[in-house]
């Protein structure tokens, strides 16, 4: 499993293309938001945890049929799902994998364009703490919509559309709790509930992937 | 003998056709009788006037957008585990009557919204749960338009019928969560309606009870319709296999 996780690393990273692209993507929404709303830094300042997050999350979206795609059309992933090693860890390598190279950068990246969007001083040390306990719940439930729609032709738009209604809950916790900390208060109990969905999707989410996968396989 | 064998799909056709008949007549009945006793027969609210009638098909229609979603959810398990082709036929049937009783609950709530809150939409905990759950139906109705084989869809929606209970249920609380205190919870909340004198009571059971009958009624038909379209499929694909 080791093995498995430094393989999808190095095609993440060396294979070109989705590393990057995904923080390319985060930057150019973060930078097109004031274009659209007007550069008032007041009104920036307060929804700048908001765009972040929808940012990062769409950036997530973006590279997540990534993450069987490519192995499902070259049969790696009927090799993957013969082997030993049971499907459900597999999922949950392939999504940290995929944390690894999406979720993690762009945790990383926010504060900086948090800069860009006038985000309050407090609030970065909540936003970077929000974006790191939410994001691999995005990755582990985009992992279940890349299983699910793994077999189709033109998947991706139909995995968008089944995925964003799933980051719901994600999203409200982790931008409440980034909000709060904006304005100065304890964002400690969003935060937590964010925690909850995190883990709760890390403990149940890897055997609905491997059972949509183990369909698309048949 | 038990439950089960009524799932068999020849079963199946035969119990459900005298069935549907009885069943969309007391609908109607029901709801005609609801909607006009409600209508016509009951004084107007205090408060709210004339457009507090629109309440006999705001909340039944909101009632069954939820059941209607929980249906599925209990036959999308009873497919999982028990693998009746009927199930997964009726999970399918009973959504778009899911999406249009979400539609309806939605629409006739903002037309009751705007003259007695002043706004069509409010991004109230009650609202916004229900716009979520319109989200998930269309999902899981595009799943299924997206995959040709049958048994993978019914596999797959099912999977995703779990899966997004859960998240539709999560989802509904978290919104709760960020209630700014711009609006109260929806004042059509089923305990409220106790309050509420049997003027207005009765006529409104009888439309619930309406809207379930009808519901009954459509996921019946519709369920006959794809069995139907599931057996002329496998008479065509005979005739084909003949031909070659």
């Amino acid at each position: 499993m080791i093995g498995l996780l430094k393989r999808d690393l190095h095609l993440a990273v060396r294979a070109g293309g989705g590393f990057g692209l995904g923080l390319a993507f985060f930057l150019i929404v973060t930078v097109l938001v004031p274009f659209g709303v007007g550069p008032d830094t007041v009104l920036l300042a307060r929804i700048a945890p908001g765009i972040l997050w929808i940012g990062a999350l769409l950036a997530c979206l973006l590279s997540l049929d990534r993450i069987f795609q490519l192995d499902f059309e070259d049969g790696s992933l009927d090799l993957l799902a013969t082997a030993p090693v049971p499907l459900e860890g597999v999922v949950a390598i392939k999504a940290l994998a995929h944390w690894l190279t999406t979720g993690l950068p762009l945790t990383l990246a926010a504060p900086v364009l948090g800069v860009l969007l006038n985000l309050p001083g407090p609030g970065f040390g909540w936003l970077l703490l929000s974006l790191a306990i939410g994001t691999p719940a995005l990755s582990m439930i985009g992992a279940f919509g890349a299983a699910l729609t793994v077999g189709l032709k033109r998947g991706g738009l139909l995995m968008s559309l089944l995925v964003l209604p799933l980051y719901v809950p994600s999203l409200i916790f982790g931008t409440e709790a980034a909000r709060r900390g904006a304005e100065g208060l304890a964002g400690g109990t969003p935060l937590l509930f964010a925690a909850g969905i995190t883990l709760g999707s890390l403990a149940v989410l890897p055997f609905a992937a491997a059972a949509a996968l183990r369909v698309n396989l048949r | 003998m038990s439950i089960w064998k009524y799932a068999n799909p020849l079963k199946f056709m035969g119990w459900t056709g005298p069935v549907v008949v009885p069943v969309s007549v007391l609908a109607a009945i029901c709801i005609l009788t609801g909607t006009i006793w409600g209508f016509f027969f009951t004084p107007d609210d205090y408060r709210m006037g004339a457009s507090v009638k629109i309440i006999y098909i705001h909340v039944p229609s909101a009632m069954m957008a939820i059941n209607a979603w929980a249906m599925m959810l209990v036959a999308s398990l009873i497919w999982l585990v028990r693998r009746h082709h009927v199930s997964a036929l009726a999970a399918r049937a009973a959504a778009p009557v899911g999406v249009v009783m979400t539609l309806i609950a939605l629409i006739t709530g903002a037309i009751w919204g705007q003259p007695m809150w002043g706004t069509w939409w409010a991004w109230d905990p009650r609202l916004t749960s229900f716009l979520i759950l319109l989200l998930f139906y269309i999902g899981y109705l595009a799943m299924w338009q997206a995959i040709e084989n049958p048994d993978t869809a019914a596999d797959l929606t099912s999977v995703l019928c779990l899966v997004g209970s859960v998240f539709a249920i999560l989802s509904r609380y978290a919104v709760n969560f960020w209630n700014q205190g711009l609006h109260q919870g929806a004042s059509l909340s089923l305990d409220a309606e106790e309050n509420v004198s049997d003027v207005f009571w009765q006529p409104l059971v009888l439309t619930i009870v309406g809207f379930v009958l009808l519901f009954v009624a459509l996921v019946l038909i519709r369920t006959r319709t794809e069995i139907r379209a599931r057996r002329l499929y496998a008479v065509s694909a005979r005739e084909r296999m003949n031909d070659a």
